[in-house]
């Protein structure tokens, strides 16, 4: 066994090279307020280039991107699918039954024979948290790793497309308040959300929902906690909607979808508790009537649809970004390894 | 075989010993202290010089892989590692496979155990028939056995008339229950603490209350039955506090706390390494420091290894699919240390929770050096620098956090009955 | 910022060149002409040469970061403008227009991306400056004056209001 020191699985560190640049992008969380600039104007580069006829560019041309969804999503796994597509790579996509690759041993085997294929990138999604975490870490350290989602934990794409939104339509994030609203206990969203708003600086992050779907520990993520919409809405500039799972409904987490919408779906008459000039946002897919009203969904404050193009920006600022950090990283081992190589024959000459 | 240990720094607290004294052995038991008696001529004579003398420890709970899948280890290797790790008695915990709740069972560890001649193996049984919680095993025959005592693990037994039935029918035959208090529906699908921490990995959580009822439901059982029961593996402030009341009011219970919970926090989670992913999770600081404290001032009596040896495919997986479990057993000697180094304790305080600590709270007629007791022994250095990693242990298990890390302190040599059966 | 004087008046260069690809043109009996710049400084060259050639066809421009075979190596530049080619690139004879031709690697990626938007009849390279140090086998047709610059110099054009080259200390 290798030995499993602590520095390897640092979550400070396991993201970027040595010298800070992104080599997998598994969490907000360890990363700085230049890298996210970095991610956010890289992708703007990307958004303008939809303007141009030729919509694709060979930045990775002769790279090979596997999408690896543990959990199904077509929607998410498209849109990486058409970013990776845009740069030119090879894609491969797997869909990969939990069931399959329950033992740890059977999913390192399977994620090495894919990097022994010659795979440069792996897009993963899982329903275990910290499942990238452990293949950047543990099985394929030199394969970009791209948290398409992991369990509760992180959903860091989502994340920088909304402040891609945020900022493109509202601009310096120190003069906003955000509000997210809805089941923030199961989001990996809305983690994500809270960690991103807080590095760029963001004035004020706020979470609404009952005590069952928000936690007091989220205070320590560094946001405040409001269980009505009334006082979490007031004055804030950008409404985060998240989507409740109707599988949640049945629980003892909620009593009924009815009350749950009564009291934070977000309607017309209770977006009137925000700015008048308030965006409205939501991962999708929408469930209309449970946490929006369809007149705000569609209406003229929602950017929901915009986000959706967005994400293909994000996903290819991000995917272009990684394995240029993880080439360098790569052809740094090399030197240093080939400088080691020289030492040891002059040493021994 | 007759044998004098020189020179060493004999620390028996059950004796209140703590001097360079030689100690003398014949026939497997301790025969005098200091001057050898007229007429005695040892056939070897160990030169401890340096080196501290203790009473073999003894532990609560660890787990020796047999009966069971071998690729975790088996009785051989685990009484090995425990003889290196100083231990000379082993109650071994019963989930194992088929699980200890059959006489049966219960005679082919001890006859495999003492073939092996190594660190003796002092079985504890299942409570409930296959650890399923619903009905009592045969503890009289368990007991008849082998058994030091019983428990059901973490594993629930939700109903709570069966609960007290376990309680009232261990009592009457006075056989100890260990016990590991935790509330199954609170704690669900959680593997960490609850905390900020968990918060942000995105991890299910157990909250530090599951520990604290757990243990409430079972002190009124108690007070009920008049049981004698063993709390294992504690790791909340809450309940130590708990137990200290308890005992103040006079019940008759010990606790022990395992000793990752003494040396680590739920800090080390962070970056989801599932080598730190053991149950009850670790917990907060101040958990760990009240925990420390209930050490210091004997509210928790014994120190356990809660050695739980893994394959290394068993935590090659993300977190919460990683397996939960440290192999501890060479490794407690050597973290207790530090917190002697640290001045948590003291060196006294150490040997007596891994000794004379555990023996009171399981009966056992074990863990001192008076002159006519079995001469279970370990002979160990406090400034031995060594590195954790393959060829320097015994145990099957792989999932030793440590791998990599020096460490001060090791066994050098260790007897059971009076014959060294490890030696450095 | 010392302005040297081995450096050329970029304006007046500009003129030059326009001159010489009037002529070129019409000896190449090229039509259906349109002019594409190199983001940045090969934009404002071009925008002046169109104007001098009034040619009617609007003019184009290339970011051609996104083609660059050293982005691995050396990351994204995070401000790429979009390319924009406002007429169809198919059967044109473009003229490719950049400040400064050093290794040829820029006009490599401009090349790939022009042929990503169709198959031109030709392209004619100008720049305003040729420097040493070519590593690809690609030449200007047209060049305003070759420079040889010291290891530690790098030459930059300023603009767009008027047009200045300045030596600068390499980093």
């Amino acid at each position: 066994m290798t030995s499993v020191t602590h520095s390897s699985t640092d979550p400070r560190t396991v993201q970027l090279t040595e010298d800070g640049k992104l080599r997998h992008f598994l969490t907000i969380g360890g990363l700085n307020k230049a890298i996210l600039e970095e991610i956010l104007d890289t992708a703007d580069s990307f958004v303008n280039m939809g303007e141009q006829s030729v919509k694709k560019v060979p930045l990775l041309r002769g790279k090979t991107v596997v999408n690896l969804f543990f959990e199904n999503s077509t929607r998410t796994r498209s849109t990486f699918e058409l970013a990776a597509k845009r740069l030119s790579a090879d894609v491969l996509n797997l869909d990969i039954s939990k069931s399959a690759t329950a033992k740890g041993e059977t999913l390192k085997d399977t994620l090495q024979n894919l990097e022994a294929m010659g795979s440069d990138m792996f897009v993963i999604r899982h329903a275990d948290s910290g499942a990238q975490h452990f293949i950047a870490s543990q099985v394929t350290p030199n394969v970009a790793i791209i948290n398409a989602g992991d369990g509760r934990h992180a959903h860091p794409t989502q994340a920088m497309l909304d402040m891609y939104t945020i900022r493109k339509h509202k601009g310096d994030f120190s003069k906003l308040k955000v509000a997210i609203v809805g089941d923030i206990l199961h989001s990996r969203v809305a983690r994500s959300q809270v960690q991103a708003l807080n590095m760029l600086g963001a004035q004020e992050v706020r979470l609404i929902g009952p005590k069952t779907l928000l936690p007091a520990t989220f205070a320590e993520m560094g946001a405040k906690l409001y269980t009505r919409m009334e006082d979490g809405l007031k004055d804030v500039d950008v409404v985060i909607m998240l989507r409740l799972q109707k599988e949640r409904m049945d629980g003892a987490l909620l009593p009924s979808e009815g009350e749950f919408y009564r009291l934070y779906g977000l309607t017309t008459e209770k977006l009137n508790y925000a700015r008048p000039d308030a965006i409205v946002m939501h991962p999708g897919p929408i469930n209309r009537g449970v946490e929006i009203e369809s007149a705000v969904a569609d209406g003229p404050q929602s950017l929901i649809l915009n986000q959706v193009s967005y994400g293909i920006a994000i996903r290819m600022a991000v995917m272009s970004m990684a394995i240029s950090g993880q080439t360098q990283q790569k052809v740094q081992q090399q030197l240093s390894a080939q400088q080691s190589e020289d030492d040891n024959e002059e040493a021994s000459a | 075989m007759k044998l004098t240990i020189c020179g060493g720094r004999l620390i028996d607290p059950a004796q209140q010993l703590d001097e360079v004294i030689d100690i003398h052995i014949a026939d497997g038991r301790v025969l005098a202290l200091g001057q050898a008696p007229a007429g005695f001529t040892p056939e070897r004579t160990l030169h401890a010089e340096g080196l501290v003398v203790a009473p073999g420890f003894i532990d609560i709970g660890a787990h020796l892989r047999e009966p069971g899948p071998s690729y975790k280890g088996n009785l051989r290797s685990e009484t090995k590692a425990a003889l290196a790790g100083g231990y000379t008695s082993i109650c071994c915990r019963p989930d194992t496979s088929p699980c200890i709740d059959s006489s049966a069972v219960v005679q082919q560890i001890l006859d495999k155990a003492e073939a092996l001649g190594q660190a003796k193996v002092r079985p504890i049984g299942a409570m409930t028939k296959g650890l399923e919680g619903t009905h009592l095993s045969n503890m009289a025959g368990l007991q008849h056995s082998g058994c030091v005592a019983v428990t059901n693990m973490r594993n629930a037994i939700d109903n709570t008339l069966v609960l007290r039935r376990c309680f009232e029918y261990a009592s009457t035959f006075d056989l100890r229950v260990v016990f590991y208090p935790e509330d199954s529906w609170l704690k669900g699908e959680g593997c960490v603490n609850e905390g900020a921490l968990a918060t942000r990995l995105g991890l299910a959580s157990v909250p530090a209350a599951a520990e604290a009822i757990g243990l409430s439901r079972v002190l009124h059982l108690i007070e009920n039955t008049g049981v004698k029961v063993h709390f294992g593996m504690l790791s909340t402030a809450r309940a130590v506090e708990m137990i200290a009341n308890a005992q103040k009011r006079g019940l008759a219970v010990t606790a022990d706390v395992d000793i990752a919970h003494l040396i680590y926090t739920e800090k080390e989670i962070d970056g989801y390494n599932s080598q730190f992913f053991v149950e009850p999770p670790l917990r907060s600081a101040a958990d760990r420091e009240a925990l420390r404290q209930g050490v210091r001032d004997g509210v928790l009596s014994a120190i356990s290894s809660a050695h739980l040896p893994h394959e290394e495919a068993a935590k090659m997986a993300p977190f919460a699919a990683a397996e939960p479990g440290m192999a501890t057993l060479e490794t407690v000697l050597a973290q207790g240390l530090s917190l002697v180094e640290q001045e948590i304790i003291s060196l006294p305080q150490l040997v007596e929770r891994l000794s004379t600590g555990p023996a009171k709270a399981l009966g056992l007629n074990s863990g001192s050096l008076s002159i006519g007791q079995a001469a279970d022994i370990c002979l160990f250095k406090t400034d031995q620098t060594w590195t954790v990693q393959h060829g320097e242990l015994f145990s099957a298990g792989e999932n030793y956090p440590q791998k990599g890390e020096t460490l001060s302190g090791q066994v050098m040599f260790t007897l059971v009955d009076g014959r060294v059966v490890f030696e450095r | 910022m010392s302005q040297d004087n081995r450096l050329p008046d970029a304006e007046q260069l500009i003129a030059q060149i326009a001159e010489r690809l009037q002529t070129l043109i019409a000896e190449r009996q090229l039509t259906n002409i349109a002019i594409v710049g190199i983001h940045s400084g090969g934009v404002w060259v071009a925008e002046r040469l169109h104007q001098l050639l009034a040619v009617e066809e609007a003019l184009g421009s290339l970011d051609i970061s996104f083609y660059r075979d050293d982005y691995t190596r050396v990351g994204l530049n995070p401000s790429v403008q979009p390319s924009h080619l406002p007429f169809t690139t198919e059967g044109r004879n473009i003229i490719l227009v950049d400040d400064v031709i050093m290794s040829g690697r820029t006009i490599r990626a401009a090349m790939n991306e022009l042929f990503d938007y169709g198959r031109p009849d030709s392209i004619t390279l100008v720049t305003l400056l040729d420097l040493a140090g070519r590593e690809l086998p690609i030449q200007p047709d047209i060049t305003g004056q070759k420079l040889t610059l010291a290891a530690n110099e790098r030459i930059k054009l300023n603009g767009p209001e008027l047009l200045r080259l300045e030596l600068q200390d390499a980093k």
